[in-house]
């Protein structure tokens, strides 16, 4: 078999169902072999709709996203998307043609030395120089990427060595024999923080992304309610709790609930689980949680003590370790006067906005949605306003129903992460709220969208800025917006243009009909709603500030 | 404070540089490095010494070698007993100096002139960092032209 072959062999003996990629000349052979292959193809408008649309698949699935591109600016149009899946530890395998191995270093036509470019924002990447070694390296990448702490991995496939014919060989088995993740806590630390955890007098469990990768929200649930203990989450773990229940406490940090952040600035003891003390959740780090010990549940031991400083470290599968926990703890301390704090935490700082005046809020969008999808739908989001605003305002009661680049905060991912999802997913409606500068960033997937029939849908929060900028300078450079107004084409005719549908939205009472209307179809939908365009996202954390001194702008 | 962080790696192309490239990422400062075979070829060993301002950077850096695929293990030797050793060459102009003085110095530091004409000889030296710091103090009196060090290597003594 040629290299190609092997490739897509590979590919579909990894369990590959969709490959989003784009052809070009350093690809030709495996693009050949695509031509008899049944894998379904997705082929976006832009290489970075490709990887973002991989990483959009991996995260609603949890199976791994599988991009290819060819070479030179074919791979390098990939590095936002596989940088995006690197920062948020997202399943990711992404292929890229190479000029062949005798032109390598030679500057040649479309030649980008990947491996280089890529080696900071992946788990690993390998360039593959012999064809024999084509079907090992496929299937270790596919172990990296969906083990441990996953992440993405990049594998460079010279022309010469995908048309190269030799035996095909498939590895059995997957041995690295220096990478061994820990799955299983030290039963040491799991009595360290279990005696910890039973004596806590006002514990708040912080649950990050991790608990949604390691499948760990029901022993997450069987935690906090075994403890009676408030649970807060950041971004990348909305959906590992649900959010209407008792002991929720939403999203902590910048933007988080003021009464999350209270909590935590008043806490005993933080079980931290799968998430990582990242500057948007602990505000100024000395002043952070001054009162608590802290126990990080973590598969990657360089999270640990990273940001934050923890009294009992335990390095492993965040479901695993929960499970061993829960076990562990036999009788706990009557926390119900710290539940009574927290109550009133929530009564004196709830979540809230102006509800007043005749223009259309966009947390008001958010909630009518959520009413009318019942909040069963997948949520996308772009970055910025209308990342945090889907964030505060959609109640999220499953895990890998809530898409959004966390880490790396990339605009322009949550239109093509929209349609990964659809493709994963394609019984669930697929929601992208967007900005208007955001979905302006990857627009032409709408043409993929509407020829392969991915009807996701998309609703654009208009507001006519770059919102968050625009709120940062409102709010910490004396309002003067600097290159913030932005224009935009008229999105209905734009989206008509492309052969999906367009709806615009100019008033309150117009929201819920078109919510309705666009839920309703099967087809593309793209909702512009024409909204307040000076409306901030509280409350809101200064940097530098800690996380209890939130201001609200509401007064 | 500096730490002699003895590291074993897969024999692969590319590993360096991810290690290179780790230490500029991530802020970390590097005082030498040194790379060679080991008993199995498969396997190379680089001897790292890191100026870690705290205890928590000194484990972030060992946790983060740790994290790369290609690296098999990280051993902080300073934690251990071990031997370290570097070599250096120093090229002296032989012009102006009492050669006979400076062969009494080499003699006292154990290291040897290698090469000479003339002009100029190559003085090779090995020894720990204390050793090679006074002699290259005591050379100075000779004035040298060029030096060059390998960086150190290390071997645990347990």
């Amino acid at each position: 078999m040629v290299g190609s072959e092997i490739l897509i062999e590979c590919l579909k003996r990894e369990g590959v169902e969709v490959i989003f990629g784009y052809p070009g000349g350093q690809v030709l052979p495996i693009f050949d072999s695509i031509y008899d292959s049944d894998i379904n193809f997705i082929l976006p408008r832009h290489e970075q709709g490709a990887a973002h649309a991989a990483d959009g698949y991996a995260r609603a699935t949890g199976k791994v996203g599988v991009c290819l591109a060819t070479s030179g600016p074919g791979a390098t149009n990939l590095t936002t998307g596989i940088a995006t899946a690197y920062m948020d530890s997202i399943p990711m395998v992404a292929i890229t043609g190479q000029v062949p191995t005798s032109l390598i270093g030679n500057d040649a036509f479309q030649e980008a030395d990947m491996t280089g470019i890529s080696r900071s924002i992946t788990k690993h990447n390998y360039l593959v120089k012999d064809a024999k070694e084509l079907a090992k390296i496929i299937r270790e990448a596919f172990h990296i990427a969906s083990t441990g702490r996953p992440g993405p991995v990049l594998i460079d496939i010279p022309k010469d060595v995908q048309v190269q014919d030799v035996e095909f060989v498939w590895p059995q088995d997957v041995n690295i024999r220096s990478y061994k993740p820990t799955y299983f806590g030290h039963p040491g630390q799991i009595k360290k923080a279990a005696k910890l955890i039973a004596n806590a007098k006002r514990p708040v469990i912080y649950a990050g992304g991790g608990v949604i990768t390691s499948s760990a929200c029901p022993e997450l649930k069987a935690l906090a309610e075994k403890l009676n203990c408030p649970v807060t989450w950041t971004l990348m773990g909305i959906g590992c709790f649900p959010a209407k229940h008792e002991l929720s406490l939403g999203m902590l940090g910048m933007h988080g609930t003021a009464y999350a952040n209270h909590a935590i600035m008043e806490a005993d003891l933080i079980i931290a689980v799968g998430a990582r003390f990242d500057d948007r959740v602990t505000g100024r780090v000395d002043a952070f949680a001054p009162h608590a010990k802290v126990v990080h549940i973590d598969i990657d031991p360089t999270s640990i003590s990273k940001n934050i400083k923890v009294d009992v470290p335990i390095v492993g599968d965040a479901k695993n370790i929960l499970g061993q926990l829960i076990e562990e703890i036999k009788k706990t301390v009557d926390i119900s006067d710290w539940l009574k704090i927290v109550e009133t935490y929530k009564n004196k700082h709830p979540l809230t906005y102006k509800k007043e005046g005749h223009l259309i809020k966009p947390q008001y969008v958010i909630e009518e949605l959520e009413e009318l999808t019942q909040g069963n739908a997948i949520i996308t989001t772009e970055v910025g306003q209308n990342q945090m605003w889907a964030a505060q305002w959609y109640k999220f009661e499953h895990p890998r129903t809530f898409i959004s680049s966390g880490g790396l905060g990339t605009m322009g991912f949550g239109f093509p992460a929209a349609m990964g999802a659809k493709v994963g997913c394609p019984d669930k409606q697929v929601i992208d709220i967007a900005g208007d500068g955001s979905i302006q960033m990857n627009i032409q997937e709408l043409a993929t969208c509407v020829s392969n029939k991915i009807n996701v849908k998309v609703f654009i929060l208009n507001n006519g800025y770059l919102g968050m900028v625009r709120q940062w300078q409102e709010l910490f450079f004396k309002k003067r917006y600097s290159q913030v107004a932005i224009s935009s084409p008229d999105f209905v005719k734009l989206a008509e243009s492309y052969g999906a549908v367009g709806i615009r939205v100019t008033k309150k009472d117009e929201v819920r009909p078109a919510i309705e209307k666009a839920l309703s179809l099967d087809e593309v939908v793209f909702v512009d709603f024409q909204i307040e365009p000076e409306e901030n996202v509280w409350p809101m954390v200064p940097t530098g500030k800690a996380i209890n001194q939130m201001i609200d702008g509401l007064a | 404070m500096k730490h002699t962080i003895s590291v074993l790696v897969e024999n692969k192309f590319g590993v360096l540089a991810r290690i290179s490239g780790l230490f500029s990422a991530r802020g970390f400062n590097i005082d030498s490095l040194a790379v060679g075979e080991t008993e199995d070829k498969s396997v190379s060993r680089m001897t790292i010494v890191v100026d870690a301002k705290d205890e928590r950077i000194l484990e972030q850096v060992k946790k983060q070698l740790n994290k790369l695929i290609d690296i098999i293990t990280v051993i902080d030797l300073t934690k251990k007993e071990f031997i370290e050793r570097e070599l250096v060459l120093v090229k002296i102009s032989l012009s102006q100096i009492n050669k006979a003085k400076l062969e009494v110095l080499l003699k006292k530091f154990s290291a040897q002139i290698v090469k000479a004409n003339s002009k100029l000889a190559i003085v090779e030296a090995c020894g720990d960092e204390q050793h090679l710091e006074r002699l290259l103090s005591e050379l100075k009196e000779f004035g040298y032209e060029e030096l060059t060090r390998t960086g150190k290597i290390a071997i645990n003594t347990e």
